[in-house]
């Protein structure tokens, strides 16, 4: 009897591990599913950043480009043409953050489903569910980053990277949404209502104003100026304007990695400790 | 299909019940919801744990099925101990709870292949499972249509499929036919038959008398986080003789003139009726009618009620059942 329970035991350990990615590849063809057939909020979240595009560079851009003035790189004094070249790094960081945010509600809406208190009683990889979110959120928000960018080239967004510098920043973006999504999943398991859940990311859409990405830090008064030389979006985004447009990089990209996996890995924690924790009774 | 999994997990324990649990507590902060209950489900059989609105009947079903975790008590479900291992209890059982547990996104035929593919069952042999399933639960037509315009009834239905899509051997139905219409109530019945006939062991969960009386073999009266009685429905039913005898009346004054005479053990204002307790013996309803008589009361109607469960319910939990 105790054999059997112990030899049972056993399986069962060697049966989740092995069935951990069959089941999130399930769970990610759920999602998937889910913003294919209702793609309001794929579609509300690439929406935005287009939108602060064509703002910052038809609206703002003139203004904005004569007053990059000195102190910046060359081949980037004045006008909307350069304005576009300076701005379009933090308009593909807002895809990122912006698609974060839909994924905080899309987690916070699916845990209110009935089906989710169903994966918890069947022989599911309990991680196969935040798995399939993380991918699926991944894959949604690097469809943005792509309309984002073509947007952007098509308004006059010139970078002059070569190829193994595209590479390098799609590394840095995906690493970005490997952490923002995962600090997402967490806010959305966290928040007890779906309106919480839209609220509560709204910081990382704010985050970018507050450091490089459409003034420069130089431009800013003292406070300010120091909380933006120290967030976290102020290396993201001059890692990507360097390895896009050919700025200086200097440390930015080793403190970006550090801030991402760092972010990553807290929020990862976090998420699991929520899903792991016993559901509220109903 | 399943056949090797089932002979592994099963082969050890044919002798264990297919539910036991002994000394099942749990509290939600101060409040204690159960408090030490004893609950056995021989194989093949169904036991309705009946009891009124927050009586803990849901929490019990959260704590079988390893959805929650019990403060105190044991539990073996198919043999296995789901504090040991949850993950092959969830193996041997199927939940269909309270609350629609489908994905309104996704559609009725996509609902049961999700199913099927996270019991890893081969596509072609998930996708025949899938059409059998429509079909048994009429919702062929339906099934290429968002479950979340399904109405109530043919949710619970497809709840009820994706339950079985992985043949389990024991199935916990919470309220399984809560809100449903009399017709739709008649088919889950039916189908919960159907299961049993095939060997399944079922608890589930009701607060309808009538459907204990109906499909259980056994029927725990659960009140107030305990067990206040368990038997067989006819069992329960002996425990009260006699019933009750319900007179009723055209007025409020006939009423008021027959409460004073009699000793009634229930009135209804609204309704114009009062109860009566009842033994079942002609004499006793001559003489109650002569007593009447004599009095010059008018009665409109006289009913007289063999004991259901409805009287054992009340008579156990002091409160009227639903």
């Amino acid at each position: 009897m105790s054999t059997t329970t112990m030899s049972d035991t056993g399986l069962d350990t060697a049966d989740t591990r092995t069935h951990a990615l069959v089941h999130a590849r399930i769970m990610l063809r759920r999602n998937l599913r889910h913003m294919q057939r209702y793609p309001s909020l794929t579609l509300m979240v690439t929406l935005m950043p287009l939108v602060f595009l064509l703002l910052f560079v038809y609206v703002f851009g003139g203004t904005l480009g004569s007053g990059l003035g000195s102190g910046m790189p060359a081949g980037l004094h004045g006008g909307r043409a350069a304005y576009a070249d300076y701005v379009a790094p933090a308009i593909i960081l807002m895809a990122v953050t912006a698609a974060a945010q839909g994924t905080a509600i899309a987690v916070a809406q699916d845990m209110t489903e009935g089906i989710i208190a169903r994966f918890r009683t069947m022989a599911v990889a309990r991680s196969s569910v935040l798995t399939g979110h993380v991918v699926g959120a991944t894959v949604q928000t690097l469809i943005g980053v792509v309309v984002v960018t073509a947007a952007a080239l098509a308004v006059g967004f010139r970078p002059h990277a070569n190829a193994a510098e595209w590479l390098a920043a799609a590394g840095v973006v995906l690493l970005l949404t490997f952490a923002v999504t995962w600090l997402c999943v967490g806010l959305g398991l966290s928040a007890k209502s779906v309106e919480t859940a839209s609220n509560s990311p709204m910081f990382l859409i704010l985050l970018p104003f507050l450091g490089s990405g459409f003034v420069p830090t130089s431009s800013l008064p003292t406070g300010i100026r120091w909380f933006a030389e120290y967030e976290p979006f102020t290396p993201v985004n001059e890692t990507l304007r360097g390895l896009l447009t050919g700025t200086k990089i200097g440390d930015n990209l080793i403190i970006t990695i550090a801030w991402c996996v760092g972010v990553a890995v807290l929020s990862y924690a976090w998420s699991r400790r929520l899903y792991e924790r016993e559901p509220k009774a109903l | 299909m399943n056949t090797t999994t089932a002979t592994t997990t099963t082969g050890a324990t044919t002798a264990v019940a297919a539910i036991s649990a002994r000394g099942l507590r749990k509290s939600f902060g101060r409040k204690t919801v159960l408090d030490g209950i004893d609950l056995t489900v021989p194989q093949g059989t169904i036991l309705a744990l009946l009891g009124p609105n927050g009586a803990g009947k849901t929490t019990a079903v959260h704590l079988l099925t390893t959805y929650l975790r019990p403060d105190a008590g044991e539990i073996r479900i198919a043999g296995q101990d789901p504090a040991r291992n949850p993950q092959a209890v969830r193996r041997a059982i199927g939940v269909t709870g309270q609350f629609s547990a489908i994905d309104g996104y996704l559609t009725g035929r996509e609902n049961l292949m999700l199913m099927a593919d996270l019991h890893l069952l081969p596509k072609a042999v998930g996708r025949r499972r899938a059409e059998e399933l429509l079909e048994r639960f009429e919702l062929t037509e339906a099934g290429g249509k968002p479950a979340s315009t399904y109405s109530g009834g043919m949710k619970r239905k497809l709840d009820l499929a994706m339950t079985l899509v992985g043949n389990p051997k024991v199935i916990f139905l919470d309220e399984p036919t809560t809100g449903l219409d009399p017709r739709s109530r008649h088919t889950m019945w039916d189908i919960i038959r159907g299961l049993v006939a095939e060997g399944t062991t079922i608890l589930l969960t009701t607060q309808y008398l009538d459907e204990a009386d109906q499909l259980a073999h056994r029927v725990a009266v659960l009140d107030g986080g305990r067990i206040v009685a368990e038997g067989t429905p006819a069992e329960l039913k002996s425990r009260i003789p006699g019933g009750h005898i319900e007179l009723a009346f055209a007025d409020r004054a006939e009423l008021d003139a027959a409460a004073l005479l009699l000793a009634p053990t229930g009135r209804d204002d609204d309704a114009l009726t009062l109860q009566l307790a009842g033994d079942g013996r002609v004499s006793t309803l001559r003489t109650l009618l002569r007593q009447l008589d004599d009095a010059s009361v008018e009665v409109e109607s006289l009913t007289v009620h063999t004991p259901d469960l409805d009287d054992v319910f009340f008579a156990l939990t002091g409160k009227k059942g639903a």
